[in-house]
């Protein structure tokens, strides 16, 4: 569910030069297109998506290099603010 | 990061060396440097006394036989430079940007190893090819790819701009890794002058830095695959080449304020001989340009300090932070501006003895330079990557 959404807005944001039906989960998004400034967009589409804010820390290539990455990531931060 | 770490040389040795610089810059590059300007032309003359010096190699490690300097006194050089010509000070910056990357991200490569050994040797000066016809100035971004087959690469490319290409012995070219490659899936490849063929495009007729002849051309290029490096260009650009062509476009800068700044020095104490017991209204000037010029070269000096500790470090996240890149693009956006408020103001003070062409003070070359610091990778560009960056940055 969860990570079908962030499926859906990285196939909206990402801006990548791969369909997103083509990608799986630990798919590298970076070789699929995925530039630096296009993580802007789409980290403000999941805050927005997810009622979330990602801490700068979290702005790696670590966070966007998949779509699995990205779906802990926000499972991490929709956990903590639940607390 | 860095198997080839670069090895400072001695504080000594640097004061030797800039003095060096200094004496080649007045037998020789500033004397050509009114003819290099008025024709547009190659500085030819101030090439052959850097290679003399063995200045082509200046970044690259001692263990590879180079002078193993670092950031820090590559900028001094730059600045130095700069007071001679800019022209031959952007080319020498321009080459070393390209070194740079070879020797961060040469690692584990034998052909780049050997090659940067036959760089010292041979004192090849190394352009560069980022931009690409059709992608709007955008360095992440390709069209051309890399064709390999049997280990033998082809590359055609169409360059809006290869500063002093056809004067270049090898050029850095940045491509596609494949033909099926994303448009940001990119490498760099070394092309040889002997393996590249260069149709012209473009002329180079411009207010300032007429001297670096950056013109564009086809570029058709074969090789060995050995001559794409092995690190992907992302990578490249965020670590090396984005903060080191920043700090040393600005340190240049730097030097043609710096300059003008000298020669309204000078002016205000030919003044003030005239009548020592009132200092001259242009004294009052030189007192305010001299708060902006200590604060261009503060902002210079601290960012790069604080990349060569980033080297140190060799921390590679912390290139690809946004808080980085923006803070590298800050230092070109302030500095860039800086270099014409300054020039401007030592325009004020020298009068007319500036504005002319023909007087000692004559400050006209300064400020054709100057405005090309703002439109060479055009600061609206980086302000709206910066502006894009910011978004995502939740602290100052």
């Amino acid at each position: 569910m969860l990570l079908e959404k962030v499926r859906e807005i990285v196939a909206q944001h990402g801006r990548l030069g791969t369909p997103v039906a083509q990608l799986t989960d630990e798919s590298d998004l970076y070789e699929a297109g995925l530039t630096s400034l296009a993580t802007v967009g789409l980290m403000l589409a999941l805050e927005d998506g997810f009622d979330i804010e990602f801490p700068d820390n979290m702005l790696s290539r670590k966070t966007f290099g998949s779509i699995g990455s990205l779906a802990a990531a926000v499972e991490q931060l929709t956990a903590r603010a639940a607390v | 990061m860095t198997m080839l770490e670069p090895q400072p040389a001695a504080a000594s040795d640097l004061g030797l060396l800039l003095g060096e610089i200094h004496r080649i810059g007045r037998e020789v590059i500033q004397p050509a440097s009114h003819d290099v300007d008025a024709a547009a032309r190659f500085p030819h003359e101030a090439v052959a006394a850097l290679r003399d010096l063995q200045l082509l190699s200046a970044y690259v490690p001692r263990d590879l036989g180079g002078m193993g300097l670092d950031i820090v006194q590559l900028g001094k050089i730059c600045e130095v430079l700069a007071h001679y010509c800019g022209s031959t000070a952007m080319i020498f910056a321009m080459h070393q940007i390209q070194v740079a990357c070879i020797v961060h991200h040469g690692r584990g490569s034998a052909w780049f190893e050997q090659y940067l050994r036959e760089l010292v040797d041979k004192q090849w000066l190394i352009a560069s090819a980022t931009t690409e016809l059709g992608v709007g100035g955008d360095l992440r971004s390709s069209i051309c790819a890399v064709e390999v087959e049997d280990d033998r690469f082809r590359l055609v490319k169409k360059a809006p701009v290869i500063s002093y290409g056809q004067f270049a012995d090898q050029i850095l070219v940045t491509s596609r890794r494949a033909p099926d490659a994303a448009s940001s899936d990119q490498v760099q490849v070394l092309v040889q002058k002997e393996e590249t063929e260069l149709e012209p495009l473009s002329t180079w007729d411009t207010l300032g830095f007429r001297g670096t002849c950056s013109l564009g051309f086809v570029l058709t290029a074969t090789g060995s695959s050995a001559q794409v490096l092995p690190v992907a260009f992302d990578a490249i650009l965020s670590e090396t080449m984005h903060p080191f062509s920043h700090i040393v476009w600005a340190s240049l800068w730097l030097g043609i304020a710096a300059d003008a700044v000298n020669r309204a020095r000078a002016f205000v104490r030919g003044e003030a001989r005239k009548n020592p017991h009132l200092p001259p209204a242009s004294s009052l000037r030189l007192a305010e340009v001299d708060v902006v010029l200590n604060g261009m070269r503060n902002n210079v000096n601290a960012f790069t300090a604080d990349y060569h500790r980033l080297l140190q470090e060799n921390d590679a996240e912390a290139f690809k932070s946004f808080a980085f890149a923006t803070r590298t693009n800050n230092l070109k956006l302030s500095s860039s501006q800086l270099i014409v408020d300054i020039v401007g103001r030592a325009m004020l003070i020298c009068g007319i003895n500036g504005y002319r062409n023909d007087s000692k003070f004559t400050l006209g070359r300064h400020l054709r330079d100057a405005y090309g610091a703002a439109l060479m990778v055009n600061n609206d560009r980086i302000m709206a990557h910066n502006a894009t960056m910011l978004l995502a940055l939740k602290e100052a």
